[in-house]
Formats: C-alpha cells, structure tokens, sequence
C-alpha cells in the first residue's frame, strides 16, 4: 500500500465538483451590496455621457451668445443655465467629463504600474535596493502633493499630457509605499518561506504570493487616488495649467465661473457637483469592489 | 543501519548570524545525520540552534547568515546546488511542515490551489493533474470530505485541519525527507496527538526519514527513533530515544526530564539560571554555569563528544562517572 498510495492514478480521474470560481464569487457579492451596484451604475453613466457627449449634448459647448450670458437653470432651453460667454453649462459639463475622466484615471493607472512594481521589488528585495528606491520616494513625499504637480506641471510647460505625467509623478511614492509596506507584511510570513521551502522561485513567490495579497491594498488604495486626480487636475487647470481654455473641463468652469457666485450660485455650483458625484462614485465603488475581492471576509 | 548511505547529514555545521563582536553564534559545530526511514528529533529550548540546523538542511537561512560546514542530502552537498537543483531539492527531496498553520498557508488562495502550485512546480503536467494530485494528499493526510475542502480558502478551516493541509502541501512531491518545525506547537492539546500519530504514520507507510524539531519532551518519546538534545547551539546529548530519556548523561538533558509538569502535583525544580549569550559564548561547556555537577576542567575547553554506548554520544567532561552511576 505505501508506494501505492502517493502515485498518481493512471487511468480513472477522480471526478471533482465544479468550482464556484473566484470571480463568480466576486460576482455575487457585488449583486449582494446595493450601494456599489448603484454607484457603479452612476459611474457607468458618467462614463457614457462624456464618451457620447457629442451625441447627447443639447448644444455646442463652444457657441457662446452675448446676449445669454450667466442665466439660470432652466433659461430658453438650457436645463443648467449658461456661463459667463453664454455657453451651455450641461453642453461643457458633459464634454468636460472627457478630461476629467481622462486625467483622473490615466495618471493613477500609469502610478500604480510604475509605483507598484516598484514597491513590489523595494519591499521584496530588501536591503540596499529597498533603500535606495524607498528614500528616492520620499524626496518625493517631502512636497506637498499639490504644489509638486503644480511645480512639475508648471516646469513641463502646461497642457493635458503634461498635467497627467505630472500627476503620475505626483502619486508614484504614495503608491509605492503602499506596495512596499504591504510588500514586508507579507514576505515575512511563512507561507513565504513555505513556497521558498516547496521549490518556488523568486518570480514565482512574487507573481503568485506577493501579488495575490499586495495587489487588494494597492488597488483600494489607487482606486481611492481617483477623485484625488480629478480634484488634482482641477486645481491644474484652475491655475490655469492643466486643460487651455476654451476646451471644457470641469475645474477650468469651476475656476472662471467662481467670479459669478454672486451673480448665479447654482449655476456656478454646478462644475463643483460634478466633480464631487465622479470622486464619490470612485471611492465608493471602491470600497465595495475591496470588500467583495477580499476572500477572507464572508 | 549501518553500511547504509544517510539520507541527510550536517558535518560540522556552524551558523552565525551578523558580523564583528556581536554575531550571534546560534549553531556551533552540529554533526549529525538522519537515516531512510528514521525520526531524528531535534530536542531543546528556544534559541538552542535547532530550527536553524534544520533550515540549513534546505539551505532556507536568511541571506545574512553566514553557514560553514558540510550539509548534505541524499549525497548532495546543499550549499553548492544551483538555483534549479535547490528548487528541486526543496519540496521534491525533501519538504517542511511549518509550526504554525495560521500563516503557513496563503490567505488568497485556496488549499487546492497552493497544492497544486507546488504540485505542478516539480512534476509540470495539467492544472487537471495537479488538482488530482491535491486531493489524493488530502485524502492521505485523512481531511475528512476532501473533495469539498479543496476550495476552501484557509480561514475556512480549523487549526486542525489547516495543519493537515500543511502536512498534505510537504507530502504532495512524495519528500523522502521530511522536516517538521514544532508542527503541533500551536494546536491544542486534543488536536496535538492526532497530528503527531497522523505524522508518524505517514512516515512509517512512505517509508521517509524525518526531521522532527520540538522543544516538548512528550513529542520526542511519542514518535522519535533517536533524539539530539541541543543547547546552545550545540548537540549536548545523542541516541536512540529510549536510552537518552530513561538514562540521560548529560546533566543538561537531566535537567529538562526533571522539568516535565508531574502529574502528581510535584513542582517540577526546573533548571536554575539562564542559558550563555551566543554573541559571547563560554570556552569550555556551554552548561558549566548552570551545572549541578560542574567541576573545573568543564570551564577549560569545550567538551568533546564521547561514545557512551550503542550508537549514543554526549558532551560532558564527566560522561564516564555518570554512565557508572
């Protein structure tokens, strides 16, 4: 019986149940948690508005009126008034979530590639590797968030492309000192060293034990930095070194509107609104997506 | 067993930890070797080296351990095995049962996935096989409606159980050397014994020499064939099972037998004192300072190891009178 037992059979496979799967379970819970589901919906129709813009938009966000300047919500026909060129509010609302979009996500994806792996490897590699990339974050880390992208931004010369690598820059050690402290939690546990102890490879402990545990708290996090980007690159553009007037982007309305607040607050409140719904949407639906992943909550 | 090759050898082995006058001298000259199909039981306190001599035998010290002497498995001198030798050595050869179940086990990943890692790790084949293979483990390793428990994810399982599936990740490349780092250390009690038989069992029907590190006496009678009593880095102590715990020779091993919790409600004396500092170790026995027995030539030189029977050695200056009382 001893040599037996631990062979492999060679014929008649041991029928197994099916498996539920991860992202079926993932799935479900998802199902299970309305507030993700709604705001997940609401993200989605974000999304589509600004990526149909030009279809659904009642008018041209360019044409502006003399006549038809800063009017109130519901004015000849424009459900959100009008700025102070005379342009149509939701018209520029729905092309500005276009750059908002794009600069919220773009420069948080590009940071949690750049400055997970790179927290990854500090945290995995340890030792002077660790320290170097570790301390050349927190260079970084000794500016103020926002008068770093201003700076970088500022120093790049302005624009959208600009404005998002100097956002990336900006989120890069925050990013990697997430990776890299989840990254020493995990490799000093034992199922580390019992992978080590079982023939895995560094690639393989990386790829399959680090990444598994380190990639929840690096997308939570990072799926957190969204709103911060839009908030960010609103400033960028406020100060007038994001996105160029007269393209339409919500922090630029915001800013220019802002001499009018006495004039139509709600109309002027409007940019602002947008931004919020779009940052909350994000973190919320973040948050149920860390709850739904995490298998070790039921 | 004699003639026969040992199945795992450590000649001579010494681990220090760190550099200059505050290295830390945790393992200081271990000879010892396990034979096929034969429990060796690596008996001591905490910090007396055991675990590391251990880990050396899979070369899994960490990176700033300095390790000097030989290490050989199945022949092979461990310390010279390339990158893709160790990793077959490791889990193929030779795989470890971790103390404590809780973090042994990735949390992300079902138990039949992290078999089936190391599965496909040395034997390749389909993810189909492998998962096969995961649960014919368990099935050996007796969790009960294995089939099911293949997805569990770890949180889901008792201590117990989680310790099984442990047990079932070493076994799954069929080791023929198998270490174990106080596997029942953190179970309880009632739990304690059916791994211990579970483990003795399963080393008896594949017929694997086995490592076993403990610092519970009870343990190291239940399943041992031969015990190495370790203090302070050193073996103090070595033999058939039996032997060394009915007539220790060693003070130091007299010692911890008279520790054991009696059942009679005697308060056990224990050992006075505390063991050396390893950045600073005596010159002559490593026990002198705490020994009832101690004479002046123990302080002089580190004893040697001397034969005081069948296949049993000790470390003590006055092995010859104490073998005669």
């Amino acid at each position: 019986m001893n040599s037996q037992t631990l062979a492999l059979p060679a014929a008649a496979p041991v029928r197994l149940p099916p498996r539920p799967g991860y992202w079926g379970m993932v799935g479900g819970r998802l199902r299970r948690d309305p507030v993700t589901v709604v705001f997940c919906l609401l993200m989605l129709a974000i999304v589509l508005a600004a990526v149909f813009a030009p279809l659904i938009s009642p008018f041209d966000p360019y044409k502006e009126s003399i006549i038809f300047r800063l009017k109130p919500f519901g004015y000849r026909g424009h459900p959100l008034g009008t700025d102070e060129l005379g342009r149509d509010i939701l018209a520029r609302i729905l092309y500005g979530g276009r750059s908002a979009l794009l600069m919220g996500v773009g420069p948080v994806v590009f940071a949690g590639l750049v400055g997970g792996s790179l927290g990854v490897l500090a945290g995995y590699a340890g030792g002077w590797v660790g320290t170097l990339v570790m301390r050349t974050m927190d260079v970084f880390y000794a500016f103020p968030s926002v008068l770093l992208a201003v700076a970088i931004s500022g120093a790049m010369g302005g624009g959208m492309l600009n404005g998002m690598i100097a956002l990336a820059l900006v989120f890069i050690p925050a990013v990697c000192r997430v990776a890299e402290t989840a990254t020493t939690q995990v490799r000093g546990l034992d199922f580390v060293e019992a992978a080590r102890a079982t023939g895995a490879g560094h690639l393989m402990i990386v790829r399959h034990h680090l990444l598994g545990n380190v990639l929840a708290p690096v997308l939570v996090y990072a799926s957190s930095l969204v709103s911060v980007s839009i908030l960010l690159a609103s400033g960028l553009s406020f100060l007038g070194l994001g996105v160029r007037p007269p393209v339409p982007d919500w922090g630029l309305m915001l800013s220019t509107l802002r001499q009018a607040i006495y004039v139509q607050p709600w109309v002027c409140a409007v940019p602002g609104a947008a931004i919020f719904v779009t940052s909350m949407c994000f973190n919320l639906v973040s948050d149920g997506l860390r709850s739904a992943m995490d298998v070790r909550l039921r | 067993m004699t003639g026969a090759a040992p199945l795992a050898e450590l000649d001579d082995l010494r681990v220090q930890f760190g550099a200059g006058p505050d290295a830390v001298q945790a393992v200081r000259g271990v000879s010892l070797h396990v034979m096929p199909g034969e429990v060796l039981c690596l008996l001591g306190e905490s910090g007396s080296g055991k675990s590391v001599s251990m880990r050396a035998l899979l070369r899994l010290l960490p990176p700033q351990a300095r390790v000097t002497g030989g290490v050989q498995v199945e022949g092979q001198e461990v310390g010279r095995l390339s990158g893709r030798a160790l990793r077959a050595l490791r889990g193929g050869t030779a795989a470890m049962v971790f103390q404590e179940p809780m973090t042994a086990l990735d949390p992300v990943y079902t138990v039949g996935q992290q078999i089936a890692e190391s599965v496909q790790q040395h034997r390749g084949g389909t993810r189909a096989a492998a998962r096969a293979r995961a649960l014919e483990v368990l099935d050996l390793v007796r969790v009960p409606d294995a089939a099911r428990r293949l997805d569990a994810y770890p949180h889901e399982l008792s201590g117990g159980l989680r310790q099984r599936v442990v047990i079932a990740m070493a076994l799954a490349c069929r080791p023929r050397l198998l270490l174990a780092d106080e596997p029942t250390t953190a179970l309880d009690a009632t739990v304690q014994i059916q791994i211990l038989v579970l483990l003795r069992g399963l080393q008896r029907e594949l017929g694997m020499g086995m490592v076993l590190v403990t610092h519970d006496l009870g343990v190291a009678a239940e399943v041992s064939d031969r015990v190495a009593v370790m203090y302070a880095g050193q073996i103090v102590e070595q033999g058939p099972v039996r032997d060394v715990l009915r007539r220790p020779v060693h003070p130091y091993t007299r010692g911890l037998l008279a520790s054991v919790v009696r059942a009679d409600g005697v308060e056990a004396p224990g050992i006075p004192g505390s063991p050396p500092d390893l950045r600073r170790p005596p010159p002559g026995c490593a026990f002198a300072a705490r020994c009832p027995a101690a004479v002046g030539a123990c302080s002089a030189a580190v004893p040697a190891e001397q034969k005081v029977g069948p296949g049993r050695t000790a470390r003590c200056v006055r092995v010859g009178e104490s073998v005669a009382a």
